[in-house]
């Protein structure tokens, strides 16, 4: 692992020395995120998205921990355990709340961002394969989670999401209600229901955790990528992670929290519903049932199947919302161009564009309401999200001439995009 | 033969996707032509709130507290027969100015009392009011259920310019043509009330606030409709957070802070990078 000219971990301090004969552990942080780690010189504003989302992944765990010793998990007493207790009674409970509840919105702004990162330069190609599906892991994981959480509140979005949701599985033929019983532990979402929910969405925080050290183990194997897409071919491409990528961190953990920070004190009910306000009431439907705005592009596609075909529109709608986030995984052998960097792809670059544009469509049409504009508009954008990597991605693989390739990671940094012909020993200082 | 179908087969799936999307659109676009949308009588009469500016608005937002005081008035003389305030306590009332003899009093003389079961006998009885009880739950017998208040502001779109609206929003009507559109709005239905700002449009709450002098407020502003509609409505902020002003005052500290140590993590970042061309 990692590259030969990495520095090595040689501790002066004789504790150290003596722990890290014992232990390695303090030679492994080195080697991850310390002076040991090389990483591209060139890297954007774009890669800072990995850390950021590390620490939404931490500020999430911490306020949680604290939420849950205010909390009562019963459907008598969730909503007044927090609209009372947090929100009144609890020294700055309001501000735990609000930061979790507008923490788990900047996770999935930066998990986004860094998942559309990773399509832009091509980060899933090979050597990079596992990074990809790790990532494609983290992500499902952080969807239970985050569901799970909007339901405890127990307010009326909380329950009829819950109830919506679960209902998925009631598509399954045969014996879909019976697992959709079995899954909320009653007819409806009840007291059962919200104890599991509870204890899985402090469960899973864990997990992902686990895959997230999975997820960078498997980063440190070939190394971070880049925005040339050109991999590491000497010395002079790289700089150690600290202090260099550090520093920059912790400029962008700075701009992130001073946004995060906007939400938290100054729109903390922005992003959210005002129906789960309302206490939740099993006899009292919501006009308009919609989820949390990170999952608005999945819902509309959920929604986009309104045709009977073999099998019923409602089973459709399941699979295809399901198979529109599993298709990730096969998204490394669905594009099989050589070249990682979209800057040097034309064809390409301007499929990715449309898709972000096609994913924003979506998102909008599953949060508006389920008239016929947003459900024509939500079948053409859901065509053309399979489309994009089903065939679109395949057949520009195969077509494509892309542009030529900077020689190097340095000739690119130096050179302006590779405009140089300077050569490499000239430049390896 | 196989090699092919594994090398086809994200094409088959893709398509099998686009396709039952197709058979989708062609069905909602046939449904469009045979049956054209109609508007529907929500779209049409009714109403985004009216605007309302509060002290408490805005990210800099601070409570009133003569507003909240004559707001909470309306509220006990008007409201409180049948809207309860659950998740409030008495004593969350020192934050607008009252003092502790005061509170006391309040509490006692609520009208509404709370609930007691005798240990002894298991016999239910009543009790005064305490500073440290929640407002009573308010049991309405009348059709309709009228919502607890505390969260009100919050549960609702633009929820203060909403309640504000609701309460002014009684003498307004619809307009002919509507009515020649809608026929069914001419006369609102037995014991409803018609008001373009609620969600049905017929509301089962009667005007609540009908003339001026309607409550005596201490402080001399003149009690009209519009004004005790809009302490009310200020109010209802306040009930629904009242640790807003807290919040405004720490996230000006916490954001000034953040941004001089996200400009010394910038320079920070300058100086770790200087002279390394990226």
């Amino acid at each position: 692992m990692s590259f030969p000219w990495a520095r090595q971990y040689e501790p002066k301090n004789p504790v150290m020395q003596w722990i890290d004969s014992r232990l390695p552990l303090p030679r492994f942080v080195y080697n991850a995120v310390g002076a040991g780690y090389p990483v591209p010189r060139n890297l954007n504003y774009f890669w800072n998205f990995g850390v950021l989302a590390g620490v939404a992944l931490v500020v999430q765990i911490v306020t949680g921990i604290v939420l849950a010793m205010h909390f009562h998990s019963s459907a008598a007493g969730a909503f007044e355990s927090i609209n009372v207790g947090i929100m009144r009674d609890v020294n700055a409970g309001w501000f735990l709340r609000f930061a979790h509840a507008n923490g788990a919105s900047m996770f999935f702004i930066v998990v986004y961002i860094h998942i559309f990162r990773g399509l832009y330069y091509g980060s899933y190609k090979a050597p990079r394969e596992m990074v990809w599906l790790m990532g494609v892991v983290i992500f499902l994981l952080l969807m239970a989670t985050a569901f799970m959480g909007y339901v405890l509140p127990w307010g009326q979005m909380s329950f009829w999401g819950a109830q919506v949701i679960t209902g998925f599985f009631s598509a399954i033929p045969v014996v879909g209600e019976w697992i959709r019983v079995w899954l909320l532990g009653g007819y409806a979402p009840d007291d059962a229901a919200l104890n599991r929910f509870f204890s899985l969405h402090y469960l899973l925080p864990f997990v992902i955790a686990g895959a997230v050290i999975l997820h960078i183990w498997a980063l440190h194997i070939p190394g971070s990528g880049n925005p040339t897409g050109v991999e590491v071919k000497g010395e002079q491409d790289t700089v150690p992670f600290h202090p260099y990528y550090t520093a920059k961190d912790g400029f962008g953990v700075g701009v992130f929290m001073i946004a995060f920070a906007l939400l938290i004190f100054f729109w903390p009910d922005l992003l959210g519903h005002p129906d789960n306000y309302i206490p939740a009431n099993p006899l009292s439907t919501p006009a308009h049932i919609v989820p949390e705005w990170y999952f608005w592009p999945f819902y509309a596609i959920l929604r986009a199947f309104t045709a009977d075909f073999i099998i019923p529109a409602k089973l459709w709608g399941v699979i295809a919302m399901f198979g529109s986030i599993l298709l990730l995984f096969f998204l490394p052998w669905l594009d099989k161009s050589p070249v990682r960097s979209a800057n040097y792809r034309p064809g390409y670059r301007i499929a990715f564009w449309v898709l972000l544009v096609d994913v924003l469509l979506l998102g909008w049409c599953g949060g508006s309401p389920a008239t016929p504009f947003f459900i024509i508009l939500s079948q053409v954008t859901a065509a053309y999200y399979f489309a994009h990597f089903l065939i679109i991605v395949p057949i520009i693989s195969r077509l494509e001439t892309p542009k030529p390739l900077p020689n190097s990671i340095t000739e690119a940094v130096l050179g302006d995009q590779g405009g140089s012909r300077m050569s490499e020993t000239a430049l390896s200082a | 033969m196989l090699p092919l179908f594994m090398r086809s087969i994200k094409f088959l799936v893709g398509l099998a996707f686009i396709g039952v999307l197709m058979i989708a659109l062609f069905g909602s676009v046939m449904g469009l032509i045979k049956e054209p949308p109609q508007p529907t009588a929500e779209e049409e009469i009714h109403k985004h709130p009216k605007e309302l500016h509060l002290a408490s608005d805005g990210p800099l937002g601070k409570w009133d507290l003569a507003a909240l005081q004559r707001g909470f008035l309306v509220y006990e003389k008007v409201c409180a027969s049948c809207h309860s305030l659950n998740l409030v306590s008495f004593r969350n009332l020192a934050d607008l100015g009252y003092s502790e003899p005061e509170i006391k009093k309040i509490a006692a003389d609520w009208p509404i009392k709370q609930p007691v079961q005798d240990p002894k006998t298991g016999v239910w009885g009543e009790r005064d009011n305490l500073p440290s009880d929640r407002f009573p739950k308010v049991y309405y017998p009348g059709t309709g259920t009228p919502p607890d208040l505390s969260l009100i502001a919050k549960a609702r779109h633009d929820g203060a310019a909403y309640v504000y609206s609701l309460l002014t929003g009684y003498g307004e009507k619809p307009t002919a043509e509507q009515i020649k559109q809608f026929p069914e709005f001419a006369k609102p239905p037995e014991g409803m009330y018609f008001n373009p700002y609620f969600a049905n449009l017929n509301i089962s709450m009667p005007p609540p606030l009908t003339s001026e002098g309607q409550v005596t407020y201490s402080d001399g502003t003149r009690a009209t409709v519009d004004q005790m509609a809009k302490d009310v409505a200020a109010f209802l902020v306040w009930t629904a957070e009242p640790t807003m002003q807290t919040r405004h005052r720490a996230g000006l500290a916490v954001v000034l802070f953040l941004l001089i140590a996200t400009g010394l993590a910038y320079g920070a970042y300058l100086t770790v990078w200087r002279g390394v061309k990226h």
